[in-house]
């Protein structure tokens, strides 16, 4: 499966391509260096510049108080960052993986999300918190979680999560910008993708709260985020070449997941009269379903199907040796496309007589 | 009446008020690092033969070989593939194999994901312990049969476990202690200070084992705490500390041995702190060199545990040629064994992913595995469908 990310713009020779491990660190660079009050902290995010590397050289650049490695307890980083936000800093902190946030739940949830709140909007939360996310990566135990539906059910933060090099930058920007807590989760497998991204002359990117039409098409939409847009292009790609089905698909890369962008959904799937949503987090109670509940509220007369999801299934992450089997592909979202009752014959495009499942695409 | 005006405003607060509960002297660990190794040379001389048991010596010694050796080969299953990562132990051999050695079989060990070495040492087979690192699955031995906890990532979660397991024992009546492994950097954790806790007021029969091996990942242990030790952090929660060599098998052997009769008969939990070192990186996946200088390295290799134990074999002339070679064949049989095994493709079964997620699987997971099911089916299907007939080797190729 390819992980590779089409940019909207061609790619032009003359540039080394950047990956988003690059676009994520060079937006922390932007950071620190426009605004004192930004201030990184984290486990092993100082000299070893973070697992992933995101925060490489920060330290060095802007030393210790502005980069800092931090004893490790992720309730003592959120509750740490949380005072240092009351005395007017912006800490961007850096979880080291989605299942190590998990001491800091307390925090985030009791504090960082319903400080504005509680106190009439006295005690706004700049904060950002970084969190890499999702599988595909071969990691063993609590390596992989998708954790974005907790965060969901959490009023109160925003939850941001970038697919491509551009938006890695432009949305981390924003982020860091913004005066409430934003929840950065970072899709892992994701982190070595590579476009062509001039750091001196970054893309503009709309703010958090707008997602995008990664594709254009006319037969259904594929609405999706993070690590799963890749996939969703990819099968998009195969639909077309395919020839049998000939589905033209449309692909929206949600890009912020709260607060929720409607308006671009709507306005797609009420083009193409049909939604598949994609993720890795487990279906069951997970973003899929408020999604697919708001499309049907805003859409209703509009779809020729039942929205569908394509999602993790509902089970703890799996070992590295059986993680294929478990995260969707190009073939689980090509089968709920196939599902969306071409039968009924009320668009064109669509292909007569695809029943119920059974892996046809393989 | 202002409180000015109030009399007896200076006399001391009625109890109950402040008192210390625990003597705190008692608790305190040991200034320096407690060692036994290289210790006992003068009494040597002087004529009579004291220090450690021999039969011990020599056990704990065939240990350490054997652990150095598996942590070799398992790091060398990392660059073949074989493991998905492996964390070494590489120079805390001696603490793994005194944590495995001092437990009776009665007790339980609840390790982290570095401790690998200290499971195998207790006997469960290699194989199982690697699960986890190799990636088939989670968790590959049987804990309830093996009285050995899961592997555990999330740092210092296990703490907790340990101690609530060595409560329900002694509740019970049950003689059972229970050992809990945790790193230098785990004991920033609050589960760590919360098992502490609950450990003294309950009086369980835990023992924590601290490797302070000099980092955790790439943060020293200068930014991790400011405590004067890691074993004085027993003192504030009532529990006695203790401070050793952790490079010194026997030495470590020891104090582990005695906290846990103590836990056992009732006299409540310890806190160790084991001064060891990290020979390795991190993990396989991880480059010390971005954080840490050679020479560190070096001057630990002088302190090694294997060369530790060694010398004091020979000194009290009970290392022939013979034992030498003898603990290094087994040490090289078990490493040949284990890489023999590792190195057939385990079949984990897709459909195990629904089977243990309840004791029940709820409706929506017998769809989803049919759902697996069938795609696995025609996954097979089409694999067949591509090989030419009567040619299965060919086909396989084309897949
Ligand atoms: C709750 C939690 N946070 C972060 C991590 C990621 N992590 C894995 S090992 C490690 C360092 C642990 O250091 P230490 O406790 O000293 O043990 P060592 O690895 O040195 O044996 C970190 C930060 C984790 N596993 N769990
Ligand atoms: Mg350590």
């Amino acid at each position: 499966m390819s992980t590779a990310v089409r940019q909207p713009t061609a790619a032009r020779t003359d540039r080394k391509p950047a990956t988003m491990g690059q676009a994520l660190r060079r937006a922390l660079r932007d950071a620190l260096a426009d605004d004192p009050a930004v201030h990184v902290l984290g486990e092993d995010v100082g000299t070893l510049g973070g697992v992933f590397r995101v925060t490489d050289g920060l330290a060095a650049e802007f030393g210790a108080d502005r980069c800092a490695d931090t004893p490790l307890a992720e309730a003592g980083i959120l509750g740490t960052a949380v005072g240092m936000a009351m005395y007017g800093l912006r800490p961007v902190v850096e979880m080291q993986f989605d299942a190590f946030a998990y001491p800091g739940f307390e925090q985030l949830v009791s504090h960082v999300s319903r400080m504005r709140n509680r106190t009439r909007g006295r005690l706004p939360m700049p904060m950002t918190v970084r969190i890499p996310y999702g599988g595909g990566i071969g990691g063993v135990e609590h390596h992989s979680d998708s954790s974005e539906a907790y965060y969901l059910a959490t009023p109160g933060l925003h939850v941001v999560t970038p697919a491509t090099v551009a938006d890695s930058y432009g949305l981390l920007r924003a982020a860091i910008a913004s005066d409430d807590p934003v929840v950065f989760l970072e899709p892992k497998r994701l982190y070595w993708s590579k476009a062509d991204w001039d750091p001196e002359e970054p893309d503009a990117v709309p703010g958090i709260g707008r997602a995008v039409v990664r594709r254009r098409g006319s037969s259904a939409t594929l609405i999706t985020y993070g690590p799963s847009v890749p996939v969703c292009l990819e099968a998009a790609e195969a639909a077309r070449e395919d020839g049998a089905e000939g589905w033209d698909l449309e692909v929206v890369d949600l890009r912020t997941l709260s607060p929720f962008d409607e308006e671009t959904v709507a306005a797609s799937v009420r083009r193409t009269g049909r939604a598949v949503v994609v993720h890795e987090s487990p279906g069951f109670a997970g973003p899929g379903g408020e999604i697919a509940a708001r499309i049907t509220e805003r859409c209703f007369h509009h779809l020729e199907a039942p929205v569908l999801r394509v999602a993790g299934f509902d089970i703890p992450y799996p070992p590295p040796m059986l993680e294929r089997h478990h995260l969707p592909g190009v073939d689980r979202v090509l089968d709920a496309v196939a599902r969306l009752q071409w039968e009924s014959g009320f668009t064109s495009g669509g292909r007569g007589g695809a029943e119920g499942r059974g892996g046809g695409a393989l | 009446m202002t409180v000015l005006e109030q009399p007896g405003t200076y006399a001391p607060a009625p109890p109950p008020s402040w008192r210390p509960r625990t003597e705190a002297a008692p608790l305190l660990p040991e200034a320096e690092p407690y060692r036994v190794l290289g210790t006992r040379t003068a009494e040597r001389e002087g004529g009579e033969q004291t220090g450690p048991d021999a039969g011990l010596l020599r056990r704990l010694y065939a240990a350490v070989v054997q652990g150095r050796r598996f942590n070799e080969q398992a790091t060398a299953l990392t660059r073949q593939g074989r493991l998905a990562v492996y964390p070494s132990s590489r120079g805390q051999e001696a603490c793994q194999v005194a944590a495995a050695l001092a437990l009776r079989a009665e007790d339980w060990l609840f390790p982290s994901y570095r401790d690998t070495l200290a499971a195998v040492a207790r006997g469960l087979d290699p194989v199982e312990v690697l699960s986890l690192l190799r990636g088939d699955w989670h968790h590959g031995y049987d804990s309830p049969g093996t009285r050995v906890a899961p592997l555990c990532t999330p740092l210092a979660t296990q703490l907790p476990h340990a101690v609530g397991l060595a409560h329900a024992a002694r509740l019970k009546g049950d003689q059972v202690a229970a050992l809990a492994l945790v790193g230098d950097g785990g004991t920033s954790e609050g589960d760590f200070h919360e098992a502490l806790n609950f450990a003294a007021v309950w009086q369980a029969p835990a023992v924590f084992l601290v490797q302070n091996n000099g980092f955790a990942i790439s943060v020293p242990l200068a930014k991790q705490t400011a405590a004067p030790s890691l074993a004085h952090k027993a003192v504030g929660y009532g529990v006695p500390g203790r401070l050793v060599d952790g490079n010194d098998a026997v030495a470590v052997h020891e104090v582990l041995t005695e906290a846990l009769d103590r836990a056992r008969s009732g006299g409540g939990p310890t806190l160790v702190e084991a001064v060891t070192y990290r020979l390795e990186a991190h993990t396989n996946a991880d480059d010390a060199t971005r954080y840490r200088a050679d020479g560190e390295v070096e001057a630990w290799r002088a302190h090694d545990p294997v060369t530790l134990l060694e010398r004091e074999l020979r000194d009290r002339g009970l290392l022939d040629e013979e034992t030498v070679r003898e603990a290094e064949e087994a040490a090289e049989r078990q490493a040949a064994e284990l890489r023999e095994r590792m190195h057939q493709d385990p079949q984990p079964d897709p459909m195990e992913l629904f089977a243990h997620v309840y004791a029940e699987p709820t409706p929506q997971l017998r769809e989803q595995a049919a759902q697996l099911r069938a795609e696995l089916a025609a996954e097979h299907e089409a694999a067949a469908a591509a090989r030419p007939a009567g040619n299965p080797a060919a086909g396989e190729e084309t897949r």
